[in-house]
């Protein structure tokens, strides 16, 4: 599998070649938010706001109304939390283009509940005129900031920095509110978003030696939440529908799949992988993952539950997984699965 | 008959008060003491001190277009009852949406907006509501949750400076505001980036919704933390219309924003009103003798020249 640095970093300094209305802003985090490489390309663009969010969110929206794009960049959790008033009556009401890129999502940080934005995803959802971008991977991360261009309104873009993995063709760009095809298979559908996919992934290549057949979706347009890919392939398993998201089990990505079958009467049985409903700690990643339930171990164990049958993997099993068949296969191969 | 600005602008200043005690009386509420502090303010911005030029807006405005959004109406809608949005305008970006009736009645007696739409003020359906927001005639901003126009009129201000435009940014704000933390990150980012085509205008009342605002949350001193905040600050008397155009036009505030605070008399014109100081947030008339003491005093309201 190739790893992608500072995808971001690179991305939106070529994304704002051509187009000189994009301005940065930036919450005293320009290395770690990876806007560092625009301001040395473009510093007559680039402005820094100190630490004060609440008013970094409203000079947004006057800069917006003039015609300007601003990308705001700092942590997810101080684009919603601390500033929500403000990104609603100064951004999200008028339906301004302001663009929030937002990095550490859920789990990502071992900064722990002040920087672990793991109810993010269900805080913005709801407000009127959003739209909520997901990356999972380097090609999403490529993606995404070319698809705003057409978003008239606020876009909310949960990112990931540093050493990415690219899992899915860089020829083949994520599009607007459709799902990846990842698998097809009849007994489960599988819908993930964010960091969980690459989790997930080396979780189905095992259960499927098994002989369990999974149709696999990796979700990166959280609103709307309309997608008919994704509608097509909640009615299709036998035994049921998983969802496995960096996020709490409430509001997010499982919380929309559940709305969308409710909306539907789609009357099958769907498991929600999430964080269940408590703040977490500061810890690595994979700690955190294991802790709360979110890894491939975690879908492996809801997997065997749904189909009430034991499968016998190992973590050593999904170790290997990681390098033998996520790191060798081409990405060609891994869409076409 | 005198027809100088100034006392044209206190014509203007007298309609508006009237016009609102009507409409609090013919509604038995309204923010009556808003409008009695401000009106002078308002009157100086729409008759004298901004560059502002004609409406573009409808006279009678229609019913509630729609929200912003999918087939809604376009952000800032209401400010093109101020005048076009050209290089040289000044924008003037309306902060405490309590103020809206004051907001609409200087609309209506400058000739912005029909009396007929005025007082079609908070009822169903119409623009015109209670606390404004920017499909709202005079609005630009969405300000009823306090303390976040000066952030966005230095946004406003900062593209324009890029542009290189000469129009100035003209917030008017409340004193209660100062209570909000986010008009302090405001200032400051506005001192930080030098925005002297920013000009806040605060009414300072002294009064917020419990009562009086020395009491429930001090602001004061407000000319010294504001001048420590690295704006200019300048004190002017709220229904002085001279002092008002002089201190928005004439400070010398280069590399600086500027902050001229008003202060004011939430009974002005009104003396019946004083006894009930501080409780003047929304006035209402608890009986018909009340009433009908204010209904007196409305018939036998007539304009003083100076």
């Amino acid at each position: 599998m190739e790893m992608v640095s500072n995808p971001h970093a690179h991305n939106i300094v070529a994304f704002a070649k051509d187009r000189p209305d994009v301005v940065v802003l930036s919450g005293d985090l320009t290395v770690a938010t990876e806007c560092h490489k625009f301001r040395e390309a473009y510093p007559e663009r680039f402005f820094g706001m100190g630490m004060a969010e609440q008013n970094m969110l409203s000079w947004a929206g006057g800069m917006a109304r003039e015609g300007l794009k601003p990308f705001i960049h700092t942590f997810s959790v101080f684009l919603y939390r601390r500033p929500y008033d403000q990104l609603q009556m100064s951004v999200a009401y008028p339906n301004l283009p302001v663009r929030l890129v937002g990095f550490l999502p859920g789990l990502d940080t071992p900064g722990g509940v002040t920087h672990q934005s793991i109810e993010d995803i269900a805080a913005l959802r709801p407000i009127p005129n959003m739209t909520i971008f997901e990356a999972g991977d380097a090609t999403d991360i490529e993606s995404l900031l070319d698809l705003t261009d057409d978003i008239p309104g606020p876009v909310y873009l949960r990112m990931l920095r540093g050493e990415v993995p690219r899992l899915f063709d860089a020829d083949k760009p994520t599009r607007f509110n459709t799902a990846r095809v990842l698998s097809e298979g009849s007994d489960i559908t599988l819908i993930t978003s964010g960091r969980c996919t690459e989790e997930a992934m080396r979780a189905t290549s095992v259960i499927r030696q098994r002989g369990v057949s999974i149709k696999h979706l990796h979700v990166t347009t959280l609103k709307p939440f309309t997608d008919p890919v994704v509608l097509e392939a909640l009615g299709a398993p036998g035994f049921g529908i998983i969802t496995m998201e960096n996020h709490v089990r409430i509001g997010g990505l499982g919380g929309a799949v559940a709305e969308m079958m409710t909306d539907h009467g789609v009357g099958k049985r769907l498991v929600r992988i999430g964080i269940d409903d408590t703040y977490c700690s500061g810890a690595t990643l994979a700690y955190l993952m294991r802790k709360h339930e979110i890894d491939a171990l975690a879908l492996v164990h809801r997997v065997e539950e749904m189909i009430s049958e034991r499968l016998n993997i190992s973590e050593d099993d999904l170790a290997a997984a990681r390098i033998d068949d996520v790191k060798s296969r081409s990405t060609e191969q891994l869409e076409a699965l | 008959m005198d027809n100088t600005w100034q006392t044209q602008t206190r014509r203007v200043a007298f309609g508006v008060r009237k016009r609102v005690l009507e409409l609090t009386l013919k509604n038995n509420g309204c923010y009556l003491s808003q409008t009695l502090s401000s009106a002078d303010v308002l009157a100086t911005l729409y008759t004298k001190a901004l560059n502002l030029g004609p409406s573009e807006a409808p006279y009678m405005p229609t019913l509630h277009p729609g929200v912003p959004g999918e087939n809604g109406i376009e952000a800032g809608y209401g400010a093109t009852y101020n005048g076009p949005r050209g290089p040289e305008n000044d924008r003037l970006l309306i902060s405490p949406a309590h103020y809206a009736v004051a907001i609409y009645a200087t609309l209506a007696e400058t000739g912005r907006l029909s009396p007929e739409a005025f007082y079609s003020f908070n009822t169903d359906g119409s623009t015109v509501e209670m606390i404004g927001a920017e499909h709202s005639p005079g609005f630009e901003l969405t300000t009823g949750s306090f303390g976040q126009a000066v952030s966005q009129a230095g946004g406003i201000a900062f593209a324009k400076r890029l542009r290189g435009e000469s129009g100035r940014c003209v917030v008017f704000m409340s004193d209660g505001e100062l209570e909000e933390g986010q008009t302090w990150e405001g200032l400051q980012c506005l001192a930080h980036y030098k925005m002297d085509n920013v000009i806040v205008i605060v009414d300072v009342n002294g009064m917020q919704c419990d009562g009086a605002t020395a009491d429930m949350m001090n602001v004061e001193p407000i000319n010294t933390r504001i001048e420590a905040f690295g704006c200019k600050a300048v004190v002017v008397d709220a229904h002085d219309v001279e002092a008002i155009d002089a201190a928005i036009n004439e400070t010398e505030h280069a590399g600086q924003p500027l902050v001229i605070l008003c202060y004011s008399n939430s009974s002005e014109g009104i003396p019946l009103l004083d006894h009930r100081k501080p409780k003047l947030h929304y006035v209402r008339f608890g009986s018909a003798e009340e009433t009908a003491q204010y209904q007196d005093f409305l018939d036998n309201w007539t304009f003083e020249e100076a």
